[in-house]
């Protein structure tokens, strides 16, 4: 069974008396353990439908079945809930707390699915583990490189083990040497078996998923699956 | 449990912010501590001014009921020229009404003036006199301290002889032996017999301690032709003070020889009379007081509202990300609101901090003490301001967009 499917999903927004058709009649089907690049240039749709996939926005026609539930009819306060329990975002611009630590960064999912402390540090330590911050818990963003940042926030991502990676331009405001370091971290994810979607707009980044969907003028352009990466994933372009 | 999580996580939040922007959160504060404070203050001052009133006032004593040609309370001017047509109570009724009372203890006629008295070459003006009979010592509610009170046969034999307060007995005496000595009241000497305990002053008008007393025919002989007499009544028994009231009221009828159906042309006063026109009198200074006070307080709570709004708009970055990884409206609303209560519980701690050593000092004016109550609705309050005036900024932050939200710079 399908971890994603989308149906038939149109997203309109209305500006004034205009009405722009951002997302005309949409399907895709993504399946547990994939590894997607969406891609598409500005204007595309590419970020009103990472919204919608990360259940941040819903759908003006089509039905959107996540893990086997129909989110497209949810209200404000369940949909809070699916993305606490179904999706991990990680940003462009890492959308950290600046006066948290790392630590606190990586609970506060935690403490909307109501964790107690306890148990909230040990997931959060262990995520930090993961993307190998351990020891820079205690720092805040302010003290901690822009490549570490975004590590913090695969961390918070990761820390309720959700279905779903979604990443928007996670390499944007990385140097490329750190935003292939980013990309190998995704590339270990999803070796792991993590379900992630990356939206970009460039190449390289998106040849390091293992299917890349297209998109032009709200409407899905292609669709193909990618060979696996070479050996040595870090290989930024001349 | 998510309650719980989410009710800490708020409080964490709220401290966080508070101590992110010490300066605002003081200055904001501000009208907050201002508004407890004078609204405090005022409750204090109110409750002190009422006990005052009500310590001066039990010196008419609960068992007690004074018959008077005029009301006490009279309320409009007809109403008054209408009662100062009533005939006088003459002493010949007092004495009727001595005879005839059942359930009276002991009945006593009083009559006042102002007059100077004398003594060798010490004089004091204006000082309270007044006429009675030997029964005042019962109605009175007063003791003596030295000598004695007057004598039934002293008071019908119109005896020269006075009992007087403490104050005139240190002003005319200071100190000296004052028993057995005479003293002219207005033109006439007396022998004083008695010294009365101090009693301090009745509803701050009439120092009770600055009085001569003497019999009531001389009052009447020497001072007076036609006092305005009023007649003390002390009831045999004050849980049937009604029954007492009621035989009062006959007797007087009887006596004043007033046909059935015409109105009472004489006035039955008691302890309540003042205390009911006082509960009024205090309740719409309390009500107009606290009015007044609160709109500073509701200033205080205009700039909280303010300074949340200020503080949404700045972390709508924060409220968008907060979302996005599963806050739902109610945890920002929470969030928000327990910032705004923080701050107002904040200030409503510094105003109760300088209301307590201002209440100490207005304490050397009036009775008053700043009561737990008054601390703990001061609280309640502060509380309740930071809840009302968060709610519209709080509201608006829970109900953003999380795109949108995460889009704002």
């Amino acid at each position: 069974m399908s971890l994603i499917r989308l149906q038939d999903i149109s997203r309109c927004y209305h500006m004034g008396s205009e009405t722009i058709h951002a997302l005309r009649e949409v399907s895709l089907l993504i399946t547990r353990g994939e590894y997607v690049a969406v891609m598409g240039p500005s204007g595309s749709g590419k970020s009103t439908l990472m919204n919608l996939i990360g259940c941040l926005d819903t759908c003006t026609a089509g039905t959107y079945v996540l893990n086997g539930t129909n989110v497209s009819e949810m209200d404000d306060n369940e949909l809070a809930d699916i993305r606490n329990r179904e999706i991990g975002f990680v940003f462009q611009t890492f959308n950290l707390l600046p006066r948290a630590t790392a630590l606190r960064n990586v609970e506060l999912p935690l403490i909307y699915a109501g964790l107690d402390s306890g148990e909230r540090r040990a997931r959060a330590n262990h995520a930090l583990e993961q993307v190998g911050l351990a020891p820079r818990a205690g720092h805040r963003p302010n003290e901690m490189s822009g490549g570490e940042r975004q590590r913090v926030a695969v961390a918070r991502a990761l820390v309720n083990k959700p279905s779903i990676l979604l990443a928007d331009e996670p390499t944007g405001n990385l140097d490329s040497k750190t935003g292939a370091e980013i990309m190998a971290l995704f590339g270990e994810l999803a070796q792991q078996g993590h379900t992630i979607i990356v939206v970009t707009h460039e190449e390289d980044i998106a040849r390091h998923a293992r299917r890349i969907v297209r998109l032009r003028d709200g409407r899905i352009a292609g669709d193909e699956p990618q060979p696996p990466p070479p050996a040595s994933p870090a290989s930024p372009p001349p | 449990m998510t309650r719980l999580v989410e009710l800490k996580e708020g409080l964490f939040i709220a401290w966080d912010a508070l101590r992110a922007h010490k300066l605002r959160a003081t200055l904001t504060t501000l009208g907050v501590v201002i508004g407890i404070l004078t609204v405090t203050l005022m409750g204090t001052a109110i409750a002190g001014i009422d006990r005052a009133f009500r310590q001066s006032l039990s010196a008419l004593g609960p068992d007690m009921l004074y018959v008077t040609r005029l009301d006490w309370m009279i309320t409009s001017e007809e109403e008054y020229v209408r009662q100062n047509r009533r005939p006088e109570i003459t002493l010949a009724q007092v004495r009727a009404l001595e005879r005839q009372m059942i359930r009276a203890q002991a009945v006593a006629p009083g009559a006042e003036t102002f007059v100077s008295v004398q003594y060798g070459i010490r004089k004091s003006d204006s000082v309270h006199v007044v006429g009675t009979t030997h029964q005042f010592l019962l109605t009175g509610g007063m003791y003596v301290s030295e000598g004695r009170f007057i004598s039934a046969a002293e008071s019908e034999g119109d005896r020269p002889v006075c009992v007087i307060g403490a104050t005139i007995a240190t002003n005319l005496f200071q100190g000296g032996p004052a028993l057995g000595e005479r003293v002219k009241v207005d033109r006439q000497t007396y022998e004083v017999i008695g010294i009365l305990e101090r009693q301090g002053e009745f509803l701050g008008m009439v120092d009770l301690d600055n009085q001569v007393i003497i019999p009531i025919g001389l009052f009447v002989r020497w001072l007076d032709r036609h006092p305005e007499l009023v007649i003390h009544v002390r009831a045999a028994d004050v849980a049937k003070l009604d029954d007492a009231r009621e035989e009062l009221r006959g007797v007087m009828r009887r006596v004043r020889r007033l046909s059935p159906g015409v109105a009472d042309d004489f006035a039955i006063n008691g302890q309540e009379t003042i205390v009911n026109t006082l509960n009024r009198v205090t309740g719409t200074i309390a009500g107009v007081g606290l009015f007044i006070t609160g709109l500073s307080l509701f200033v205080g709570g205009i700039g909280i509202m303010n300074i949340m709004f200020v503080s949404v708009a700045e972390r709508t970055r924060e409220i968008g990300i907060r979302k996005a990884i599963g806050a739902r409206r109610r945890a920002i609303l929470i969030q928000f609101l327990i910032e705004a209560a923080s701050l107002c519980l904040l200030g409503g701690l510094i105003a109760l901090g300088i209301a307590w050593p201002a209440s100490l000092v207005l304490a050397r004016f009036i009775p008053s003490t700043m009561s737990p109550a008054v601390v703990g609705l001061a609280l309640l309050v502060s509380l309740l301001v930071g809840v009302v005036s968060g709610f519209m900024p709080a509201w608006r932050a829970a109900r953003l967009n999380p795109v949108d939200a995460l889009r704002s710079e």
